[in-house]
């Protein structure tokens, strides 16, 4: 097990050490992109919000360090290993427990840089020359230090997180994505609770639902809101990616022998209790996913795991400049990147989810060819990749579309809230205040925020971001570009990231006001990125 | 709870002053879970309970206070042997005169 003890983090004035590549987040894309790059020659150091290398799809803990809450634990151990290798030789630098809130393009040849941290060295060998970006981040959240890196390239594969409807009742203790009842089995070998429904759209729901149903809990009921029968209209691509279909049979099967049904074309509704959850309200919709009048009932439940789709972190690529496109689903944006997983912007890369949501295969399959890209970018030699990966690539990517088609969210949920459910979970603005802001005008998502505060929280609008676009879209309004409800544009258009989304975060963690005051001092942040900032209101006051 | 049959290492922490025993490597999140208290925080403006949400430290509902640090994500800080953690109301911050 590599060290995961916290390094000591760069004082600003120390100046910030200086790497060929600097990867961000250590999933399955992340770490696949350092040993990819390190196996070329490349020193990488790996800053990542967990506490261990593995990301969410890995996450792992002492009681779980033997897979039996994971898929494809062989071939983590196999990556581990072989992470755990290069960090030894000095190739890999790790940094567990750093929130990245900044990423920043510093032009030609590393201006301000150059000083080097006492872990420094071999930055930029070859044609690129110096540091081009430097990495800003607050490590350890117990403590909050500030702590820096520079390199000639970037990779960033900060993944992704479940999106979640809100209906009435869904901010209760008990209610939670399908993530955190993985995270809670996978990290903790803790299990959400007693009865759970899992509940929403996609085949995520099946692996986190056999898990549960494997570690003891009862599942009540799986509750998908698409129609996989779908699946069947496209069998050209199905039979492109027909490796995932055992995977889904396998589950299903597991599920069947749990005796847990599934339903399709259902979903819930509305949560209850008082305290805590106590029950669900299921239903059955249509293919908008209007509730069928008279098909509600009630199941109970101690916890509800829900998720509908993912929606890709991408707020450190936008702002370093990187052009984006809209994702699958509202809310949701990707990076464009070409075949190498190079963004827009030279040396700074994409992988995995945040290039478009297409699972661990592919995301390693990502990774790899962003490592690979980006060593070639520090300036050293990189071999071919082999036609086999191409041909994966292409299939799993082909997967994923038939899979957005599918699952695809649709707007009829915007009429399961009710007037006092509450959108936006961070500064508890319910769907009335957030109508009677549309009814004053608020015909996107950035005045509704200015008026009635959805978005303006600790989350940054992560959560209610897509919730708040969808609901204005519904209501007549423009719902914001790349929000890809009726009046969104779809892929491809120009200009579809500015101030009127919520994927706009000059900080894209909340960050003590101690660390931005040091680094205004120092002027290691230049001040127009300070501004604006949704969350100053709420940081850490100076000790 | 169910959990797995085997014997695991645990640690003390207090919450709210009381000891609590929680598995070793648990997040703060699984020790408040596996001691059947999914809601732990109180919201600034309507006192509503809150618990884990979205699991992996992007949505800020589970925040702690861990050791007089506020703000602490549950579902990422592993509790630790001898941890002080005190659940939060409002801000998390008025606890500490700010």
């Amino acid at each position: 097990m590599p060290n995961a003890a916290l390094e000591p983090a760069a004082r600003p004035a120390a100046g910030p050490a200086s790497w060929d590549l600097a990867v961000i987040g250590a999933g399955p894309a992340g770490m696949t992109a350092a040993v990819a790059a390190a196996d070329a020659g490349c020193r990488a150091v790996v800053l990542d919000l967990g506490e261990r290398p593995g990301g969410q799809y890995w996450r792992w803990g002492p009681a779980t360090g033997d897979g039996r809450y994971h898929h494809g634990w062989p071939a983590f151990a196999a990556l581990l290993g072989r992470f755990a290798a290069h960090q030894a030789a000095g190739r890999i630098g790790y940094r567990p427990g750093h929130a990245v809130f900044h990423l920043e393009p510093l032009g030609d040849g590393g201006a301000g840089s150059g000083a080097g941290g006492a872990d420094a060295g071999g930055a930029g060998g070859g044609g690129a020359g110096g540091a081009r970006f430097r990495v800003h981040a607050v490590a350890d959240d117990r403590r909050r230090d500030y702590a820096a890196v520079e390199a000639a390239a970037v990779v960033v594969a900060t993944g992704a997180y479940d999106r979640q409807l809100p209906v009435p009742g869904w901010t209760l203790p008990g209610v939670m994505a399908a993530g955190a009842a993985q995270s809670l089995l996978k990290g903790s070998a803790v299990v959400a609770g007693r009865r759970v429904v899992v509940a929403g759209a996609g085949p995520f729901l099946l692996p986190v639902a056999a898990g549960l149903a494997r570690a003891g809990a009862r599942v009540v009921a799986v509750i998908e809101a698409g129609q996989p029968l779908d699946y069947l209209r496209r069998p050209a691509d199905l039979a492109a990616s027909w490796r995932k279909l055992p995977e889904a049979g396998g589950y299903l099967a597991e599920l069947a022998r749990h005796r847990v049904p599934v339903l399709r074309r259902h979903a819930v509704i509305a949560a209850h209790g008082g305290e805590r959850l106590r029950s669900v309200t299921v239903a059955r919709i249509d293919a908008a996913w209007a509730v069928v009048p008279g098909s509600e009932r009630t199941l109970d439940a101690d916890v509800l795991a829900a998720g509908y789709g993912f929606i890709p972190q991408v707020e450190l690529l936008g702002e370093a400049g990187a052009r984006l496109a809209a994702g699958s689903g509202p809310g949701a944006f990707v990076a464009l990147a070409g075949a190498d997983q190079q963004t827009t912007v030279p040396g700074l890369f994409a992988a995995g989810e945040t290039t478009g949501v297409g699972g661990a295969d592919l995301a390693r399959i990502e990774g790899a060819a962003a490592g690979r890209a980006a060593a070639r970018y520090a300036g050293h030699h990189v071999p071919p990749a082999g036609r086999g990966t191409r041909r994966a690539r292409a299939a799993l990517t082909r997967f994923a579309g038939v899979m957005d088609s599918v699952h695809a969210v649709q707007p009829g949920w915007t009429r399961w809230p009710a007037e006092e459910t509450v959108i936006c979970r961070c500064e508890e603005v319910t769907l009335g205040e957030l109508r009677a802001a549309i009814g004053l005008g608020a015909d996107d998502a950035r005045s509704a925020r200015l008026l009635a505060r959805p978005g303006m929280g600790w989350c940054q609008g992560r959560m209610c971001g897509h919730a708040v676009s969808a609901i204005i879209a519904a209501e007549g309004g423009r719902g914001g570009p790349g929000q890809g409800g009726p009046a969104g544009p779809g892929p491809g258009d120009p200009g579809l990231v500015g101030p009127e989304t919520f994927a706009s975060r000059p900080l894209a963690q909340p960050v003590p006001l101690r660390v931005l005051a040091a680094l205004a001092k120092d002027g290691a942040i230049e001040d127009s990125t300070v501004q604006d900032s949704a969350h100053l209101d709420s940081a850490d006051v100076p000790e | 709870m169910p959990e797995p049959a085997e014997a695991r290492p645990r640690v003390t922490v207090t919450v709210d002053g009381a000891p609590w025993s929680v598995p070793a490597g648990a997040s703060i999140a699984a020790a408040f879970t596996e001691h059947g208290t999914p809601g732990w925080r109180r919201t600034r403006r309507r006192a509503e309970p809150r618990g884990l949400s979205c699991g992996i430290g992007v949505c800020f509902d589970c925040l702690v206070t861990v050791n007089g640090v506020p703000g602490v994500r549950a579902c990422l800080a592993q509790a630790r042997d001898g941890d002080v953690i005190t659940t939060e109301k409002g801000s998390g911050f008025a606890e500490r005169g700010a």
